[in-house]
């Protein structure tokens, strides 16, 4: 088995009284497309949130690529190559689509603070961004401020966004939501395309967009990891089938 | 020049992203207006030439450095800050004592670059401040900028030997020490030296604007969450951001001190930082070169205003008013709004129905200022019995007429002016709809 990317071992997290995450350990493997899913309120944004630093953890340890993330600020754990997106639109808004996406290569690029470098005339930049518009299909669109996009196409921007930092480990969630059916298989094929040879772990409630794209699937039900496996094995296994899958019942190839 | 947001696209045409303008035109167009300014700027004290008219260059010129300073932090940092005038009056106390030590002989620095001695002075205290200030934005960050402004205030009552107490510190501009051949005995040779520096402040500004920073600065305006997950530390963009506004409004205070040589702790107090808030706003927070046009118009306003009548503040109370609820764009939103219209060669379309509406704005405009002198003669002058006169006119406060007057006006103005309000907007709709059919 290849180096984890990215290791939580028994990480909590309570709000207050509440305890939204009990005790998660998960491994994702490098290279592989691994889904996280589970009914709603099972906790699955703020496991995203603890993994990516914006919630701190109340215990356990997050290690990313063997070296500990825990509770390390957000700007730290994507220094170390790890780019999230936001199951709400989080964009620049006021900006245009070309200087949101070149935003997110500047640090990765190595401009940190600079005021002697003019962004125009940072070619390897611009010519980078170009070419995530292109992947994105929104270089029509480079001029528009982000706020008056289509939501689908704000959707995709959002990805642009989280694959132009340059990081191995991407992870978006719920990138389809409120999508239609035709936007969805559009996302999903960009997606597939953008994650080439990176490190993806997806929050999804579309199962069809799951068992698509994932080489492994976890289910999180009250904040425990229930199953992880492959397609096939989780929807399968009983208790997936009960907890989250539903009372009707699956055809299992197995 | 250009908006904020989207200036920078004309160059970026060398690849895909296909755009309608080639590289050249654009820095024909925008190098042609810098140079015509700069024309007119030169040539402008020679046109009028009075005491007072060259007294209002400077302070405009000053007030343009200031007011864009501010706008590095409303307009793309979005941080409202209550005490930016603290940096501009820690500048002019910076350079009005590096200025005395010069005059001492403990110091040799050219008189031209006094101002940027004050600009590093407030650089340092704007690191500080900034640090402290910008951890979080929005509401706190303009809380505490609000309250240093407060502590710097009553601290110079307490450092008498820095702040010079309640009469403040006065110097000599004249040190003798000087680059050019600019004695500055003469006021002539301080507006071009604040002309100089305008100009390059200008352009450091606009240019900041499109580094990486300044392009950070937008983006933690726009979203400071999102900025930490393509890493950056918003605080350190904002504290940086924060350490060269307070710089430029320095060099702003630094031009002041030199201008009167003399600066008081009034200068970094509540009542221009809140100036300078206004006058950002009125000239426009989303496009560079608004608080331009804001420095200017409001320069203009204060001091021609303020000589004609005590109401002075009154006045400028109701445009910020009217400002923010009917253009939040400012000057400089209302004139690009005209852009397309302009680009498709309509003006002539619109320009019917704003001189419609022109007669009325002045008549509402004129009700207006007759309630407000008569009030004010009638309550604030000595003697409230004496004659007021308005324009010429000359009659008792007191007697019916003039009341009458003043209300017919308003209502009167106020009645046609939503009519004629109604017809302009409905030329701007057709004219908007023709341009979008023709896909100008």
């Amino acid at each position: 088995m290849a180096q984890a990317a990215l290791k939580l071992d028994n990480v909590k997290k309570s709000f207050g009284d509440s305890q939204i995450i009990n005790g998660v350990d998960l491994e994702v493997v490098k290279g592989e497309r691994h889904a996280i899913i589970g009914p709603n309120g099972a906790g699955k944004s703020t496991l995203f949130h603890l993994i990516s630093g914006l919630y701190e953890v109340t215990g356990g340890t997050i290690a990313l690529n063997g070296s500990n993330i825990t509770n390390m600020a957000p700007h730290k754990i994507n220094r170390l190559g790890l780019a999230r997106s936001f199951q709400i639109t989080n964009i620049f808004p006021n900006m245009t689509v070309f200087q949101n996406v070149r935003c997110a290569l500047l640090w990765n690029k190595g401009y940190k603070y600079s005021i002697w470098h003019l962004c125009d005339r940072l070619k390897k930049v611009n010519l980078r961004t170009e070419e995530i518009l292109e992947k994105i299909n929104l270089a029509p669109l480079a001029k528009e401020k982000a706020a008056v996009l289509t939501y689908a196409d704000q959707r995709a921007l959002e990805i642009g966004i989280t694959i132009a930092c340059g990081a191995d480990i991407i992870m978006l969630d719920e990138p389809t939501a409120g999508m239609s059916n035709k936007e969805t298989a559009k996302a999903v094929e960009l997606i597939k395309s953008v994650t080439e040879g990176k490190t993806l772990l997806i929050v999804e409630h579309d199962m069809g967009v799951v068992f698509d794209l994932a080489d492994r699937i976890s289910v999180l039900v009250y904040g425990k990891i229930l199953a992880t496996g492959t397609p096939d094995a989780v929807r399968c296994d009983p208790k997936v089938q009960e907890a989250y899958l539903g009372k009707e019942t699956v055809e299992c190839s197995v | 020049m250009m908006e904020n947001n989207t200036m920078e696209n004309p160059k970026l045409s060398v690849g895909q992203v296909s755009q309608s303008q080639s590289m050249l035109p654009y820095f024909v167009k925008t190098g042609g207006l810098f140079l015509a300014a700069v024309f007119v700027a030169a040539i402008l004290p020679k046109i009028f030439d009075s005491r007072f008219a060259l007294s209002m260059f400077n302070q405009m010129g000053i007030a343009i450095i200031f007011a864009l300073s501010y706008n590095m932090l409303l307009g793309q940092g979005g941080l409202l800050s209550f005490g930016h005038a603290v940096f501009y009056g820690l500048g002019g106390f910076g350079a009005v004592h590096v200025m005395g030590m010069v005059n001492n002989g403990d110091l040799a620095l050219w008189t031209e670059f006094l101002p940027l001695a004050g600009g590093l002075f407030s650089m340092l205290l704007g690191f500080i401040f900034g640090f402290i200030s910008t951890r979080r934005a929005a509401t706190p960050f303009a809380l505490i900028t609000m309250g240093i402004g407060e502590l710097l205030l009553a601290s110079s009552l307490l450092l008498p030997t820095f702040f010079g107490g309640e009469e403040g510190i006065s110097g000599d501009r004249m040190t003798g020490i000087t680059l050019t051949s600019f004695k500055f005995a003469q006021s002539i040779e301080v507006y071009y030296l604040i002309l100089f520096w305008m100009f390059v402040c200008v352009i450091a500004m606009y240019l900041l604007t499109k580094t990486p920073l300044g392009q950070m600065a937008n983006a933690v305006r726009d979203n400071h969450q999102r900025a930490q997950f393509i890493g950056y530390d918003p605080h350190k963009v904002r504290t940086f951001q924060f350490t060269l506004a307070a710089f430029f409004a320095g060099i702003a205070g630094g031009l002041f001190a030199l201008n009167y040589e003399m600066v008081t702790a009034e200068n970094l107090g509540m009542v221009p930082s809140a100036d300078i808030l206004m006058m950002t706003v009125i000239g426009g927070i989303t496009y560079f070169f608004g608080p331009i046009l804001g420095a200017i118009f409001i320069t203009f306003l204060q001091m021609v205003v303020s000589n004609v009548t005590h109401a002075w503040m009154l006045y400028f109370g109701l445009l910020f008013i009217g400002m923010v609820v009917w253009a939040p764009d400012g000057l400089a939103g209302l004139i690009m709004r005209h852009q397309p219209i302009w680009k498709a060669n309509r003006m002539k379309r619109i320009l019917p129905a704003y001189g419609l509406a022109l007669a009325p704005a002045l008549l509402l405009f004129l009700g207006v200022i007759i309630l407000v002198e008569i009030n004010f003669h009638i309550s604030l002058s000595i003697d409230p019995e004496a004659p007021l006169s308005i324009m010429g006119i000359s009659f008792r406060a007191q007697s019916f007429p003039p009341w009458a007057m003043g209300f017919t006006l308003v209502g009167v103005g106020y009645f046609l002016f939503r009519k004629a309000g109604r017809k302009v907007s409905r030329a701007w709709n057709t004219v908007m709809a023709e341009i979008k059919q023709e896909g100008v």
